[in-house]
């Protein structure tokens, strides 16, 4: 096929304006990374333009994980990021198997229910209330409980489950299985890769916890590490109200911001895709 | 095998819903929920919150970030999606597509420190720029006049890619054949973005509008509460922010879930309100 000039010119455009957009989404973090790796000195020196270090050190790296909470809050985060999402899959299952079950009884109840609070909620006030009632306030839980369902994954994946054959079902019921078998048998194992988009929605989730942490968390040694992260960023603004702990200077804070950034990161190019399927699972009505 | 879910609905959702009769009363901590006397009038704190000289800016901030975000929020991702479909270099689009989809999974902690190394005003980059040729810093992040703008430009930023996402999924849906026609009749590719690729979204786009105006009673609590600072509270304090600062760390519990409750309720209505509208479009949600 020949292309016209005009078509060559119009797919450059496009290539330049596309490359601009990319650029525009990773330099940014570029100039981060590369600010928390060049020695302080230099930084203050060159004005804080650098792109590409001249120098490299991890002194700042270093400092950080010698001299802040930030070890400590890596682990509460690892905490309440694997055993928050390993929770919300599970009720998250057991909620919208059911659900997709045209037999089940009081099904558009439980179903109205769950969409009610898509629409109305207490607001955080009285949800804050409840917890502190609950006892879970400075507990970890506080930061998987309150949140344990997202009423939107359960919506997807109930319509993932309706797409599944009704004879599958019979004929599990037919050998004698139960529903909580036919649930762990046939149902996850069909469902891997949904469950594991789902899965990977919940854990970016937590992984940024915040908003909860700052509601039910007063105890320091429970700070995730969003929580932390934003203390060490706010400390030049009010510098000395917290005298314990070392200012931190601005490579520390880079390194901070990388170092809360890099799991996802690095992760993220794996799991794109499937990030992008669930996406569309949500946007096709079931 | 519904029950921990529905546990869960009734403890996390339910309860916190009928918490909000603490806004009615006077609520002390001793005497819990019940224990609590009724406020006299049992309107008292609503009246408190409508005389307030909070009440028009909470709604007016609320409201014009909400806006703002809504009209600048749609066309940037429009414009990925258009660029990504008529992108012909298949290895230069999922290279595009996997930078510009990742600034989404950055929490705002995170992209606050990106904020703090681009724009702050002792060591950002961009003031480091601003001196360096003569003229004076400024403020970006600590100035009344351009914080909305930071809130709506680094949105923007975090989910150009992501948004772009689901207008390439109808982009996709459009038949071929269009194309074809189109092409025979010899338009270029201009005349077809514009007379076939456009009218074949229009749908997504009116009803990712809707959508959003129904959620406009949210303008993104996280990412104001991360970004704000006390000097730009005349601008950036929304309604939860408000409630956040208020109710839990002024402890005025039973105001704050006046608030809140004066919030969900318009934005029920809200929400019902663009249902009905999107069912006018042929896109009703439920």
């Amino acid at each position: 096929m020949v292309k016209s000039l005009e078509d060559r010119i119009f797919n450059l455009l496009v290539c330049l304006f596309l490359g601009l957009a990319a650029l525009g989404a990773i330099l940014p973090l570029m100039y981060v990374v590369s600010v928390s790796i060049t020695p302080i000195s230099e930084v203050l020196k060159n004005g804080g333009f650098i792109l590409i270090p001249k120098a490299v050190t991890f002194s700042a790296y270093e400092q950080l994980f010698t001299q802040t909470g930030i070890p400590r809050a890596f682990a509460v985060t690892a905490f309440i990021t694997i055993a928050g999402t390993a929770v919300n899959l599970v009720l998250t299952a057991l909620m919208a198997y059911p659900l997709s079950r045209k037999l089940m009884p009081g099904r558009s109840f439980f179903l109205l229910m769950i969409l009610f609070t898509m629409l109305f909620s207490g607001g955080i006030i009285p949800t804050y209330l409840v917890v502190k009632s609950l006892g879970l306030l400075d507990s970890v839980w506080s930061m998987i409980l309150p949140n344990a369902v997202w009423s939107f994954n359960v919506l997807i994946m109930k319509s993932f489950y309706e797409g599944m054959p009704e004879e599958l079902f019979e004929s599990a019921r037919i050998d004698g299985a139960k529903e909580l078998r036919i649930l762990l048998q046939i149902v996850v194992p069909l469902s891997v890769p949904s469950m594991l988009t789902i899965g990977l929605f919940y854990m970016v989730g937590h992984w940024n916890e915040f908003f909860q942490a700052i509601m039910y968390v007063t105890d320091r040694s429970l700070f995730p590490l969003q929580v932390i992260i934003r203390e060490i960023l706010m400390m030049t603004q009010q510098p000395l109200e917290n005298a314990e702990n070392v200012l931190p200077t601005e490579t520390m804070q880079m390194a901070a911001v990388i170092t809360a950034s890099l799991p996802i990161i690095v992760v993220y190019p794996f799991i794109q895709k499937h990030f992008t399927k669930g996406m569309l699972l949500g946007s096709v009505k079931g | 095998m519904l029950l921990p879910g529905v546990i869960y609905y009734i403890l996390f959702r339910y309860l916190p819903m009928y918490g909000v009769i603490i806004a009615f009363k006077d609520y002390s901590m001793v005497d819990g929920i019940l224990g609590s006397g009724w406020a006299d009038p049992w309107y008292k704190y609503f009246t408190q919150f409508f005389n307030s000289p909070y009440f028009s800016q909470l709604l007016v901030n609320t409201f014009l970030i909400s806006f703002y975000k809504l009209i600048f929020g749609i066309v940037p991702p429009i414009a990925m999606a258009l660029l990504l479909n008529e992108c012909r270099l298949k290895w230069f689009k999922s290279v595009v597509q996997t930078l510009t989809y990742m600034p989404h999974f950055l929490s705002w902690v995170i992209i606050y420190g990106i904020l703090l190394a681009l724009m702050s005003q002792s060591s950002g980059l961009f003031n480091r720029l601003l001196e360096d040729a003569g003229l004076s810093s400024i403020p970006f992040l600590t100035s009344p006049d351009h914080f909305r703008a930071i809130l709506v430009g680094s949105e923007i930023w975090k989910d150009l890619g992501w948004g772009a996402i689901i207008y390439l999924a109808a982009m996709t849906g459009i038949d071929p054949t269009l194309y074809e026609a189109a092409k025979v009749d010899g338009s270029g590719r201009l005349r077809m973005i514009w007379h076939i690729t456009l009218p074949g979204i229009r749908n997504v786009i009116v009803l990712l509008l809707i959508l959003k105006l129904g959620q406009i009673m949210d303008a993104g609590f996280d990412q104001i509460y991360i970004l704000y600072n006390i000097q730009v509270y005349s601008v950036a304090d929304i309604l939860d922010t408000w409630v956040f600062r208020t109710g839990l760390q002024q402890l005025n519990f039973s105001l704050g879930a006046a608030v809140g409750l004066f919030k969900s309720a318009i934005g029920l209505v809200l929400v019902l309100g663009s249902n009905q509208l999107a069912k006018k479009w042929g896109e009703g949600i439920w």
